[in-house]
């Protein structure tokens, strides 16, 4: 099976905007080995003609009429935000944005 | 096999395009807040499209209608199952960190539409449509001038959750010209199923092009670039062709285009490296767990195959054939679809005869003094009726087309009854052949030096005779005398 490397682990927590120092990744590059070859069992199943589920539930076409329903006020929406200006979120800079 | 390049060589551009076009539904895709475009900021928004905990999304049936639609009207294979997928990015224009989006199984599969170029009819393979929510709109705010030091945005989530349909073409498309023919068609078909009002201007229908290019005998793909911000047939066209010559230039000079999302600048006329908001565009796309899959059943598509609407395409060529006007008259009315209604009920009144009159004299004289007036057709004096009085009083050969193009003049000025207005500008068509035998007669005897001339000309110079005499007997009537019957009057006069 394939190992975890630290710098997947970089990347992935990088990705998911999380700092973690050098003695993190290395804790956690073991962890997820540990993981995933707990999860390596399931491998071992042999799966050949099987669809693969897309949901736990049995259930299919749970729709909705187009039918519009009362939204939050304003004052609602914007009660938990940090920061909010002209009735909009007040965001820091985004960075990679080019204009 | 790679080509040397050399300063002759050929290049060729292979080009898809990606066209996010905003579902006209009454409410979101997911939740019941209204899908309305313009209200304050903030106000159509819920705990479901804020992302906030314990909110369950519950899918729009109308946007799987919607999408149905569209499989049909693009040939699209719609497969037994389809799944969301959550598209995971920060980004604060989605409250969610993620997108909610289609990935491997989408509602469209391998569908086509066909679209005319210099070459004739080209097919432009599509490969899939799929369903996904807007995200919202951020208002970047600079810092010059600012009392706040840093930069910041302002985010406004009435657009996020708004249902969208991304349609992702083959790298078909050769040209620029051949992306606004992409483009324009597509817009024709969507507008005519009436799943969107498709307006570029104002981002309801978005085009992203992947554009690359390659030698001309090269079977391997050049790096492409991705060419954002494009809101207009005119800029994507133009932006299409700045970037196949810039990486034209690239390549010729032994530069490597590098893969990216460029950003055009429409004042700039140029295209510009955007540093993308993801990289590697790693985006973890894994299965919603809070939608179930989409089975469109039987009845669901019974129900949109039985109610689809005439596309463009066929309704050209209905109006090519039934009504025998030209393939580019025939466009004009189908992508202006209040002129079509106008010339439509002209023609209901008046009968198919009329048809190839009614349509030219509606885009050339009635739409377009119209464009200049600045006027639309549903509000201007003019009427249908009047349109087929007209030219049913061309048919019966009572009015010449001169004397018609006077009299819609005046109708679409301030409108009017066609026959006191024939009357009142003294627009009648004489066709007595015993009056007009007495004007020929008279012309041809004050002219009798010309008459003269007529045994001995030449074929040129019998025609610029026969013009005079035309015009001296249109004068002499007044402008009111049947030219066909001068014609032939002056002709059989005349003699060999």
């Amino acid at each position: 099976m394939t190992k975890i490397t630290s710098n997947q682990v970089r990347h992935v927590a990088n990705l998911a905007r999380l700092r973690v120092s050098d003695e993190e990744v290395q804790t956690f590059t073991n962890q997820l080995e540990g993981l995933l070859e707990h999860f390596s069992a399931i491998s071992a199943i042999d799966t050949k003609g099987v669809q693969p589920t897309s949901h736990p539930i049995a259930i299919n076409n749970v729709f909705r009429k187009d039918v519009p329903t009362p939204s939050l006020s304003q004052e609602q929406v914007l009660s938990n935000a940090p920061s909010s200006e002209d009735n909009r979120f007040s965001v820091p800079q985004i960075l990679g944005e080019s204009e | 096999m790679t080509i040397t390049i050399s300063k002759d060589t050929q290049f060729e551009a292979v080009i898809g395009l990606e066209v996010h076009v905003e579902l006209s539904t009454a409410t979101k895709l997911f939740c019941g807040c209204a899908n309305d475009f313009g209200s304050d900021p903030n106000t159509n928004v819920c705990p479901v499209c804020m992302a906030l905990p314990g909110s369950l999304p519950v899918l729009n049936e109308r946007v799987v209608e919607f999408a149905l639609r569209i499989g049909e009207a693009l040939d699209f294979d719609v497969p037994t199952q389809s799944v969301f997928h959550r598209k995971n990015y920060f980004y604060p224009d989605m409250p969610k960190n993620f997108q909610t989006s289609q990935y491997d199984q989408p509602i469209c599969m391998d569908g086509k539409l066909e679209i005319q170029t210099s070459e004739g009819t080209k097919v432009i393979r599509i490969e899939r449509a799929h369903m996904e929510e807007d995200t919202g709109k951020s208002t970047h705010v600079g810092s010059s001038g600012r009392l706040h030091g840093a930069d910041y945005s302002l985010v406004d989530y009435n657009r996020a959750g708004v249902p969208l349909m991304e349609i992702v073409s083959r790298p078909d498309i050769s040209s620029s010209q051949e992306a606004r023919a992409y483009v324009s068609e597509l817009r024709a078909v969507l507008k005519s199923i009436d799943v969107s009002d498709v307006k570029m201007e104002e981002g309801s229908m978005r085009v992203d092009a992947n554009v690359s290019v390659r030698p001309v005998g090269q079977e391997q793909l050049g790096i492409r670039a991705e060419i954002k911000n494009m809101n207009s047939l005119r800029s994507l066209g133009r932006a299409v062709d700045f970037e196949i010559a810039r990486q034209i230039a690239l390549v010729k000079s032994g530069e490597p285009v590098i893969q990216e999302t460029r950003h055009w600048d429409e004042n700039a006329g140029k295209t510009s490296s955007m540093r993308s908001k993801e990289e590697a565009n790693d985006y973890r796309y894994f299965p919603e767990p809070d939608l179930v899959p989409v089975v469109p059943t039987d009845d669901m598509r019974e129900m949109v195959h039985s109610s689809m609407p005439e596309l463009p395409a066929q309704k050209r060529t209905r109006l090519v054939d039934d009504w025998n006007i030209s393939d580019s008259d025939a466009r004009t009315l189908v992508s202006n679809p209040e002129l079509y209604e106008f010339v439509q009920v002209a023609v209901s009144i008046g009968g198919t005869d009329i048809a190839k009159d009614a349509t030219s004299f509606a885009i050339i004289e009635v739409a377009g003094e119209l464009n200049e007036k600045g006027l639309a057709i549903d509000v201007a004096p003019i009427t249908s009726e009047n349109l087929a009085q007209v030219c049913t009083l061309v048919a019966n050969a009572e009015l010449s087309r001169n004397q018609a193009k006077t009299l819609l003049g005046y109708l679409v000025d301030r409108g009017g009854v066609v026959s006191s207005l024939v009357q009142e500008l003294g627009l009648k068509q004489v066709s007595d052949t015993g009056a007009l035998e007495a004007i020929v007669d008279e012309v041809l005897a004050q002219y009798s030096d010309d008459v003269a001339q007529w045994a001995d000309a030449d074929e040129g110079k019998r025609k610029k005779l026969q013009g005079f005499f035309m015009g001296k007997c249109m004068a002499q009537s007044k402008g009111q005398g049947n030219p066909q019957i001068f014609n032939s009057l002056i002709e059989s006069k005349l003699g060999n």
